[in-house]
This record gives C-alpha cells, sequence and structure tokens, in this order.
C-alpha cells in the first residue's frame, strides 16, 4: 500500500514537472510501443514454444534453450564460432577504419568527393552488389581475382573462393568491412564539426605538441556519444552478420563455413519453420549483444 | 624537417595524407565502377575470357532489356515510382521529427523519471534479430487492418530506435546554457525545440534523413510482406523480381542496370545533402 502510494507520487511528480517532455515523447513512444516492443516481446515468449507459423504457439517451456544448448552441434560449432571470428575481427576494425578515415578526410580539401567515395559502397543495394562479387571472387578463371593473381604468377589454378572453407570466411570479412564505412562513418564526420575550435587552441596551451595526442585528449572526449552510437552499431552489426554472408557463400554454405548465428536463426524460422526455435536463438544473440553493449556504454558514458 | 603542430587545423594535409585517401578512394570505389561498367556492357562481353574490368562497347540494352521487362509488368512503372517516393519522404519526414522530439527530453532531462529506462528499452530492441520480430509485426498490422495500405509501409517503420538513439547522442553536446538562455528569453518549450535545438543539431538530423532515406528505399522486405496488390509495390520490390534474384546469370546486366537506376536517387540525394553533414555548428562563443 505504502508502495503503491510513493509510485503515485512519483507518478504526479514527474506529470507536474515534465509534462511537456513526456507529451513530446508520446508520439515515438505509441508506434515504438506497438511496433517495435510488441513484436520483441511476443518473439521473447515464442522463444518458450514450439510455433510453425501455421498452427498457434505451443508452451514447451526451456525445451528450445535446452535444445540449442546441448545438443545443436552445427551451432556451436559453425554458427557461434564463426560469427564470433568475424565480430571480433570486423567489428572493432570497421570501427577503427571508420573513425581514422573520417578523421583524415576531415583535414582535407574535396573532402565531400571523398566521403561520396567511401560513402557509396554501404548505399549500393547488397542484392545487386552480391552479382558483382560472385564475379569478382568466381571459383573458376573467369574471376577477374583468379585472373589477376594467376597473371602476376601468385597462384597456378583457380581459386575456389567461394567454395573452399579457409577462404569463404575471409572474403566476406573483407566484403563487410568494403560496405562498413556507412553509419559509424557518416555520424564520425558529423561529430568531428562539433567539437570547438577553441577547445584545440586551449590545447596547444595546454601542452599538447601533436596531432595524436590531440585526438586523445580532445576529439575522442568530445566525440564520446557519437563514438558510442558507432561502437553500439558496430557491435549489433557485427554480430548479426548474416545477408552478406548468404549472398556470397549461399545457404546453408559450403561445410557451413559462412554460417553465422542468424544464418542459423533465418534457417530454422524461415526454411524449417520452426519460429519456436528461431526466437530462441534471437534470444541469445540479443543477451550477447546486449551484454557488449553495456560494456560499450560503461566505457564510454564514464568520467 | 618536422611539420609545425598546428591545433585543430583543418585542410592543411600533407601529399602523403592525399595520396594514400586517393589510393584508398580508388580502391573502395572499385566495385561501384564494374557495377556501373557492367551495366553498359554487351552480352559478348560478360563472359570473355580473360575477364575484363571496364566495358569496351558500351550498350544502352540492358537499359532497353530492363524497360521491355518493366513494360510487361501490369502496372505503370509511374505507379511503383511513386509508391516508392511516396512512402519513403513520409516515412523520413515523420520519423526524424518523431524521434528527435522523443530524443530531445532524454538528453537534455536525464533527471526527468523514465528516461534512462526509456533509453535502454530502445537500445536493447536494436539488439533483437529483426527476422523474429517480422512475423509477430506482421501479425499486428494484420490485426490493425492495415495490410496492403501506405500505412503500413509508413507507420511500423517510423518509430526507429536506431533514429532516437542518433538524435540523442547529438542532442546531449547542446550546452544546457544555451535552452536555458531561450527560456528565460520568453520561449516556450516547442520554440526552444524548433528554434534553438534542431538548428544546432542539424549535421545529425541531416545524416538521419540520408540514413532513413536510403533504408527505406532500398527497404523491399517491408513491402513484401505487407502489400498484396501490384499497386501497392515500391520500386526495388519490383527490380529485385526482375533480376530474378541474385545468382540468375543470365540477366547480369538487367541487374546491374537495375540497381544502378535503384542506386541513383540516394546517391544524388547523398550529394545534395552531404555538405550539411559536414558543416560546423557555430557552438563557438559558447562555453561548453
Amino acid at each position: 500500500m505504502k508502495g503503491l502510494n510513493r509510485c503515485w507520487q512519483t507518478i504526479r511528480y514527474a506529470w507536474h514537472e515534465y509534462h511537456t517532455m513526456y507529451l513530446f515523447m508520446l508520439p515515438f513512444t505509441l508506434l515504438f510501443l506497438v511496433f517495435v516492443v510488441a513484436p520483441v516481446l511476443t518473439a521473447a515468449y515464442l522463444s518458450f514454444t514450439y510455433f510453425n507459423v501455421l498452427e498457434p504457439p505451443r508452451w514447451i517451456g526451456l525445451s528450445n534453450y535446452r535444445l540449442l544448448f546441448v545438443e545443436d552441434d552445427i551451432f556451436y560449432q559453425h554458427a557461434l564460432k564463426n560469427t564470433f571470428i568475424f565480430a571480433i575481427i570486423t567489428g572493432p576494425l570497421g570501427y577503427i577504419i571508420s573513425f581514422t578515415l573520417a578523421w583524415f578526410i576531415n583535414r582535407l580539401r574535396f573532402r565531400q568527393l571523398y566521403t561520396l567515395a567511401f560513402y557509396t559502397p554501404s548505399i549500393t543495394s547488397s542484392i545487386a552488389m552480391s552479382v558483382i562479387w560472385l564475379y569478382l571472387f568466381a571459383n573458376d578463371r573467369y574471376g577477374l581475382l583468379n585472373y589477376l593473381l594467376m597473371e602476376i604468377g601468385l597462384i597456378t589454378e583457380p581459386v575456389a573462393w567461394l567454395r573452399e572453407q579457409s577462404t569463404i570466411l575471409p572474403v566476406i570479412m573483407i566484403v563487410s568491412l568494403w560496405m562498413s564505412m556507412g553509419t559509424g562513418f557518416l555520424v564520425f564526420l558529423a561529430g568531428l564539426q562539433d567539437v570547438p575550435l577553441e577547445l584545440y587552441e586551449a590545447g596547444m596551451v595546454d601542452g599538447i605538441r601533436n596531432a595524436l595526442q590531440e585526438v586523445f585528449y580532445i576529439t575522442i572526449p568530445v566525440m564520446r556519444p557519437q563514438l558510442l552510437f558507432g561502437a553500439v552499431m558496430a557491435i549489433v552489426n557485427s554480430f548479426a552478420v548474416f545477408g552478406i554472408a548468404a549472398q556470397i557463400a549461399g545457404l546453408p554454405s559450403p561445410l557451413y563455413a559462412g554460417h553465422t548465428i542468424v544464418a542459423h536463426l533465418y534457417d530454422y524460422g524461415f526454411i524449417r519453420f520452426e519460429m519456436g526455435y528461431a526466437a530462441a536463438i534471437a534470444v541469445v544473440l540479443f543477451l550477447l549483444t546486449f551484454v557488449l553493449g553495456r560494456v560499450a556504454m560503461r566505457i564510454f558514458s564514464e568520467r | 624537417m618536422r611539420r609545425k603542430y598546428q591545433a585543430g587545423r583543418r585542410r592543411q594535409a600533407t601529399t602523403l595524407e592525399y595520396i594514400v585517401l586517393t589510393i584508398l578512394a580508388l580502391i573502395t570505389m572499385l566495385p561501384i565502377v564494374y557495377m556501373v561498367s557492367t551495366a553498359f556492357k554487351p552480352l559478348e562481353e560478360m563472359f570473355l575470357y580473360p575477364p575484363r574490368f571496364f566495358v569496351r562497347h558500351p550498350t544502352l540494352r540492358n537499359f532497353a532489356e530492363l524497360l521491355i521487362a518493366m513494360d510487361a509488368l501490369s502496372v505503370p512503372f509511374a505507379r511503383y515510382l511513386f509508391n516508392s517516393l511516396f512512402v519513403t519522404v513520409v516515412t523520413v519526414v515523420l520519423g526524424v521529427i518523431l524521434s528527435s522530439m522523443a530524443a530531445y527530453p532524454l538528453a537534455k532531462y536525464p533527471r526527468m523519471p523514465g528516461n534512462k529506462l526509456f533509453f535502454s528499452l530502445v537500445v536493447s530492441t536494436l539488439m533483437f534479430a529483426p527476422e523474429v520480430t517480422q512475423i509477430p509485426r506482421y501479425l499486428i498490422v494484420d490485426r490493425l487492418g492495415l495490410i496492403d495500405t501506405y500505412a503500413a509501409l509508413i507507420l511500423p517503420v517510423i518509430a526507429g530506435s536506431y533514429g532516437l538513439f542518433l538524435m540523442k547522442q547529438f542532442m546531449e553536446q547542446i550546452p544546457v546554457e544555451l535552452i536555458e538562455a531561450a527560456k528565460i528569453d520568453g520561449a516556450g518549450e516547442w520554440q526552444v525545440f524548433w528554434r534553438v535545438v534542431m538548428p544546432l543539431v542539424r549535421p545529425a538530423w541531416i545524416t538521419l534523413v540520408i540514413f532513413s532515406f536510403i533504408g527505406t528505399w532500398n527497404d523491399f522486405f517491408t513491402p513484401l510482406i505487407f502489400t498484396r496488390s501490384e499497386q501497392m509495390k515500391t520500386l526495388p520490390l519490383v527490380m529485385s523480381s526482375i533480376g530474378g534474384g541474385p545468382g540468375q546469370v543470365a540477366r547480369w546486366g538487367a541487374v546491374a542496370a537495375a540497381s544502378m537506376v535503384i542506386t541513383l536517387p540516394t546517391l544524388i540525394l547523398f550529394v545534395l545533402l552531404q555538405r550539411y553533414v559536414m558543416e560546423t555548428m557555430a557552438h563557438s562563443g559558447i562555453k561548453a
């Protein structure tokens, strides 16, 4: 009773102090709850059911999770492993490259031209580009990469880039990195404009002597909000890798060499129609990225 | 001899930096150049050995083939174009305004009850694989009776976690003093938002306009599941069916041509808007 009373008081206080702000948030919140939160909660619920899309979901408790953790070898040996390798390499690398490129471009003349060059890949639709990749990395000597390497004399026989277990994941990584100068890159470029010039001048007075010190003591602290955004997006995107992998290596890929968590999820959800199981995979993926996202928030929010 | 370090130097990069970045830019552009080049290749050149990067005898046949394929569709091309433009423009405008409005309290009133919780909720939803939420979302749209309407293509995508997150991050950098000053001058929150906050974060919302436009324009999944009739389909959806999906070698040329046609509007928009992304906001003169 007392708790309820306090709760009510908080609400009354909040409304009294901030009602304009709540009204500002209202339209977004309504749409957000209906079209984003509700589907997410429903999906989380589905992870405890058997759901084949045609019949209504049937509650089976933790069975999906038990299956996923105990019996699903493909998930462990391929999906999880490949996703981690991919995320650990491409996530930080794409992030650092985005920031570095943005920082350099910001100092150049014709920077709009450079921005366009690096940003265009992320604009092009990946379906259209997959045609290009299939040609560049084609398995026979008609592929451009094979042709060039054979001309130079680095290889004598064409490499089956998209069929060889050892080359599939690297190819996926290269293509992903190529397309990754999108969100983070542009946000960093915009964020770099927000660093007040006086800070740089003040920094010089305070004894900053080179550009690297300037980056670490002035640019990065000021850009913390943008860097956090970039970090969270890098984590989310690198763990959700699927589209490029499927278009390049196919689904399922040869010997599961390009199999990822979301590929596994897609396989169960849309090919075998075991939505409940797919939802369980999504929940596990969510928990994984959530923890990492928290770590990123801690790093960028404090101090 | 070491160059003298200059504070916050802009546009004073060394020649080496120009050379390295130009080479990188050219490498990055190669696949795009190849796509454009392929769009103009005649069929004979498509499967030559040794493979050719650039087109030798450019032709417009691929575009003609695209037009023929479009002509065979039951609905005029202009209708798809209109659908795509209408849906994209409405989604972008409403999305940017609503996300910014919701981001403002989150960024500037940290002590507002529910603030932190709401923000964590927003960021968390980014992390849930969209593949799995599509079916529940479909059921909701269906329950609301919106299937095959423009509302089905617009409403579910407006309240994006992504846009709110982006706007909130940029708004955090606005000095509180500016907002306070405007309030002392008698401005209400509504005026503060439109006259002070939004102009200050223009690079941010222009960035969001670009992202949101590209995302909505290229999205063929939403129209794929939320439309039934041919009249409601959008351009990318129709284009993707022309190519016959990825890997359909026979129509490489047409696919390349189609992807050029789809990409062009987003590229033009980006070229027009990008100078606003990189404009220096007048924070100067204010002690942050």
